[in-house]
């Protein structure tokens, strides 16, 4: 801590030293601090002393003060994790944390093209790379999440076509569909369809009862939260585009090394959220969403975020890059935009394509076959216990749902017995969906070795 | 040699790579980086893994992503990242209304290193999560006292995310007490633009109120627009424009006897902490930018976090979880009937909340109020400094001392030289200065741009920024083209036409630039 005169100078005000203030002040003609708030009525002055702790000035003690906080946590390094359900540990490159660390991009905001054109361009790739991994030509700049990027799409498709209802999956995602529930309100209204008991996947009897003219929009998840695949996507979207609706679909990114991207079964809106692409779990603050369409300006006009477009500078062949469509935001038309844009998730984004140029196609497609590999066999031990069940008999990416009503143990307990033993189960999955009765989410990923997987299975064994 | 003494200038020249994109780069064959395989023993179990997806399903086509290897992509990144003037390279006074604050770096550190942050997931149990949801419920209680509101959240990523959260709550509280028609929001012109897009995202018919000649928002305007339709008013204050409206509590009580609730957008809140607060003004909600006011670095447009803060009567409705304490340990609460449900995923960003909190640990009360209390005397010394160049004028209220920022317009200028606040805007990155934010559309004032000198700053780093821009004064009176053809020292050159929105030049993606390019040239 540095003192002068007694008075605390703070190293992040350098203007707080006594003698500095006094001399701009006599600059500026006030004769003290508070001539500068003539404008604020007394009565809208705080009067009283804001209650707040006793500060922590100096720097070391402070980062003592905080490694202790965040010491109370266990984590996912040193307790072996098993929970997904829309944020999954997968593995970073380390030059993912390198390229986000840097201060230029860790501290820039909404500088223009020239002094940030890194920036753009940077973001450019990330909507370049994420569109040959989804094969569809247009992208914006990130949404907050993929919750966001599901309810957004919905609405980008009943504004296209005028209608209201939207039929999404009863097994959706909760934390998407209490998103969806709240930012379709208060003109779209949500259907849901049912499930076939066995596999999971969408009941087509029940959509084909469910669509009709009204329908703007059927939206599916594929991999499901629940894991498995809808094996009948295409049907899916040719029922929806039949009725006049738009197909939208929500994948994983991390599956489409292996998994057809859903512009290959007919979807006309792909979306998701990319934190597997590169980013820690952060306690959920490492998600960011994305949206791609065909390019056709139907579409392309209602994305609501910003958009970058390459251009040439005045230098013939020298890259530069503008804004594309402005007035269709609400930075450019305040309410007359589409929907609301502003600070989302711009650093996960570039994050995301220092992943996908790492990874390439062949990276992709690895990751893709060891996540299905080792999840299936995950899948089979677990199911292999007497009382555990795979809830399911569809095929899946990455998570599955396991049913533990014939162990006579909750799925609060065993995760509480498992939690002893340093492990993080699946999601217990009987709030949410109280009709698969004692079942939780197991998440298995790239980051998960035989041995991880081999003592899950005996530490199940052991407690249940 | 350093900065001229004189001048005050310095012979500036920034990154200049001719970076390619990073498809140009691709070099079939080539690994940047290797990844985990499955065990050998686990292959033989379960066999390939991807022969079980249906044919339907299958990718035939790999993705047509770029190859290269991983020291040509870092230096790729690396390289876009020198190319980009983010504020720990450059005097950010430039970026008006984002407070463009110092972030930091010992926060930085531990909400991004340490562990018990990075790899912790959101859904582990609450006994594995104290240390976490101690920081979040400590949080808001010093937003409670910063705001003099009740309670807080922290879901909403962004700030305009917080103002759509608090218009979902405003549906919330009308549609529970019966109150349907309720279906209008009134903001302001100088209010940020997502005060009006995000109340129109949910539902609500927006009226705007336009600044009178004084440049505040006009009350008599106000009462003649509030009728038994008006759900809320939206509104910041200061506004854009950097002036306190004095009669603020004038609207908020002229809104609440409609029967309207008021909503503070405090993004501009950072000449305010210790000094004025909502409660006082006496509104029902507000929200606080994390990544503006509390030092949480901006991210290239984020993540982070529009912190919502609301008074008791409406904490029912906010999204849930929320964290709770009872004295010994700290739960996460889902059980809301009237809750909006949710706003993002999980909650929300929480290394974000972390380093919010630890700025507020290091300042404390007094540290608070001294920032604040230093980013007005930035703002005002600035202004002093300003004045006196050519062609530049401030708009509105010349005479009144503005808090956190100034709009200041270059009309002047541009009548006497032909050149605009864009020229300008352009030329001063040449400088080694991000380019200033001129203004949200439309330009009430003319020619405008906007400046927040917080408290980051230095008394000669403002004096190096009002040497930049009197130096650009003096080129547009003595060789306009010098500054009309700017930029000359940056990344890039000038680009001729850089609003894109002809369906032919819209280029977003790699391949879609590809595609009109061969549609083009054929």
């Amino acid at each position: 801590m540095v003192q002068s005169n007694e008075k605390t100078v703070f190293p992040y005000i350098p203007n707080s030293v006594p003698e500095v203030k006094s001399q701009m002040l006599a600059e500026v003609g006030a004769s003290e601090i508070m001539d500068l708030y003539a404008e604020i009525p007394a009565q809208l002055r705080f009067q009283g002393q804001m209650n707040l702790p006793e500060p922590i000035l100096d720097e070391y003690s402070l980062k003592r003060h905080l490694r202790g906080l965040l010491e109370e946590n266990k984590n996912c390094e040193e307790y072996l994790n098993f929970l997904g359900a829309g944020c999954a540990q997968h593995f970073v490159p380390a030059v993912c944390d390198e390229i986000n660390g840097r201060g230029e991009f860790l501290t820039a905001y909404v500088g223009e093209s020239y002094a940030d054109h890194g920036k753009w361009q940077a973001l450019f790739e990330y909507c370049s790379l994420m569109g040959e991994l989804l094969d569809m030509d247009v992208l914006s700049c990130p949404l907050y999440d993929g919750a966001q990027a599901a309810a957004t799409s919905v609405r980008m498709a009943a504004r296209i076509n005028g209608r209201r209802e939207v039929l999404i999956p009863k097994t959706m995602n909760p934390e998407s569909s209490q998103v969806l529930r709240n930012y379709c309100q208060p003109d779209l209204s949500l259907v849901e369809v049912g499930f076939h008991p066995q596999t999971g996947q969408l009941d087509l009897n029940d959509l084909s009862g469910k669509i009709s003219a009204k329908t703007a929009a059927v939206f599916i998840e594929n991999p499901s939260y629940l894991g498995f695949f809808e094996d009948a996507a295409e049907e899916i979207g040719r029922l929806a585009q039949q009725q006049g609706a738009e197909f939208a679909v929500y994948t994983d990114p991390i599956s489409l090394g292996v998994l057809a991207p859903p512009a290959h079964y007919g979807a006309n809106f792909a979306c998701g959220d990319f934190q597997p692409l590169g980013m820690h779990l952060q306690a959920g603050g490492g998600l960011g969403g994305f949206i791609a369409t065909a390019d056709d300006m139907k579409y392309v006009s209602e994305f609501k975020d910003l958009m970058f477009g390459i251009t040439e500078t005045v230098q013939p062949g020298e890259y530069g890059f503008g804004e594309v469509l402005f007035d269709r935001t609400s930075y450019g038309s305040r309410e007359h935009g589409k929907e609301y844009t502003g600070t989302t998730t711009g650093l996960w984004a570039i994050t995301a394509a220092v992943y996908l140029s790492l990874m390439g196609p062949r990276g992709m497609e690895q990751t893709g076959k060891t996540i299905m590999q080792m999840s299936q066999y995950a899948a089979r031990c677990l199911s292999a216990i007497d009382g555990v069940e795979l809830r399911f008999n569809s095929p899946f990416f990455k998570e599955f749902v396991l049913n533990f009503d014939r162990t006579n143990q909750t799925v609060a307990q065993i995760n509480r017995s498992l939690l002893e033993n340093k492990i993080f189960g699946g999601k217990d999955l009987s709030r949410d969906f109280p009709i698969l009765g004692q079942s939780a989410l197991f998440c298995v990923t790239e980051t998960k070795t035989k041995e991880d997987i081999d003592r899950l299975t005996s530490v199940v064994r052991k407690v249940i | 040699m350093g900065r001229n003494h004189d001048t005050l200038l310095r012979k500036f020249h920034q990154a200049r790579w001719d970076e390619p994109i990073i498809f140009e780069m691709s070099v079939p064959g080539e690994r940047g980086i290797l990844v985990r395989q499955a065990e050998k023993s686990v292959e033989n179990e379960v066999g390939d893994g991807v022969s079980v997806i249906p044919s339907s399903l299958r990718r035939t086509v790999p993705p047509q992503l770029p190859e290269v290897s991983q020291v040509r992509v870092l230096r790729h990144f690396m390289r876009l990242s020198q190319e980009t003037m983010g504020t720990d390279v450059t005097i950010d006074v430039s970026q008006g209304t984002c407070t463009m604050k110092y972030s930091p770096k010992v926060q930085e550190h531990i909400a991004t290193r340490h562990p018990g942050m990075a790899e912790v997931h959101p859904l582990q149990p609450e006994s594995t999560l104290q240390g976490l949801l101690e920081v979040v419920y400590k949080l808001d209680l010093f937003l409670r006292e910063i705001s003099g509101l009740d309670r807080f959240t922290f879901q909403p990523g962004g700030g305009a995310q917080g103002v759509y959260t608090g218009a979902s709550i405003v549906r919330a509280y009308h549609a529970a007490r019966g109150d349907v028609d309720r279906r209008e929001v009134i903001t302001t012109m100088f209010s940020h633009p997502c005060d009006s897009a995000a109340p129109a995202t949910a539902g609500f018919k927006i009226i705007t109120l336009m600044p009178d000649e004084m440049g505040y928002p006009d009350v008599r305007a106000l009462k003649a627009a509030l009728s038994e339709r008006t759900a809320a008013i939206f509104i910041t204050n200061p506004e854009d424009t950097g002036i306190y409206n004095p009669r603020i509590d004038e609207f908020v009580q002229a809104a609440h006897k409609a029967g309207a609730l008021c909503y503070y957008d405090q993004a501009n809140a950072n000449g305010m902490l210790g000094i004025a607060r909502a409660k006082e003004a006496g509104f029902d909600l507000c929200h606080f930018n994390l990544h503006k006011t509390f030092s949480v670095p901006h991210q290239c447009m984020g993540g982070s976090v529009g912190a919502v803060g609301c008074r008791e009567a409406l904490a029912k409705f906010l999204p849930v979880p929320q964290v709770e304490f009872d004295g010994q340990k700290y739960a996460l609460n889902y059980e809301s009937n009237e809750s909006i449900g949710k706003i993002r995923s999980f909650i929300g960003n929480p290394q974000s909340v972390l380093k919010a909190y630890a700025w507020i640990m290091q300042h404390g009360s007094g540290g608070l109020r001294e920032a604040a209390e230093c980013a007005v005397l930035n703002n005002s010394y600035l202004e002093k400094k300003l004045i006196e160049i050519p062609g530049l004028t401030v708009h509105y209220a010349p005479d009144k001392h503005k808090l956190e920022q100034i709009r200041y317009s270059w009309e002047k200028l541009y009548q006497d030289t032909g050149v605009g606040t864009e020229d300008v805007m352009r030329r001063m990155a040449d400088y080694g200065l991000q380019h200033y934010w001129m203004s949200h559309p439309p330009w009430i004032v003319p020619q405008p741009f906007t400046l927040e000198p917080c408290e980051s700053y230095s008394k000669d780093d403002l004096d190096e920024y009002a040497a930049v821009l009197r130096q650009i004064s003096r080129e547009a009176y003595e060789n306009p083209e010098l500054v009309k053809s700017a930029p000359h020292n940056q990344v890039v050159h000038k680009v001729p036409e850089p609003s894109i929105d002809q369906p032919e030049r819209i280029a977003v993606t790699w391949r879609q630039y590809l595609k009109k390019k061969v549609a083009s040239s054929g």
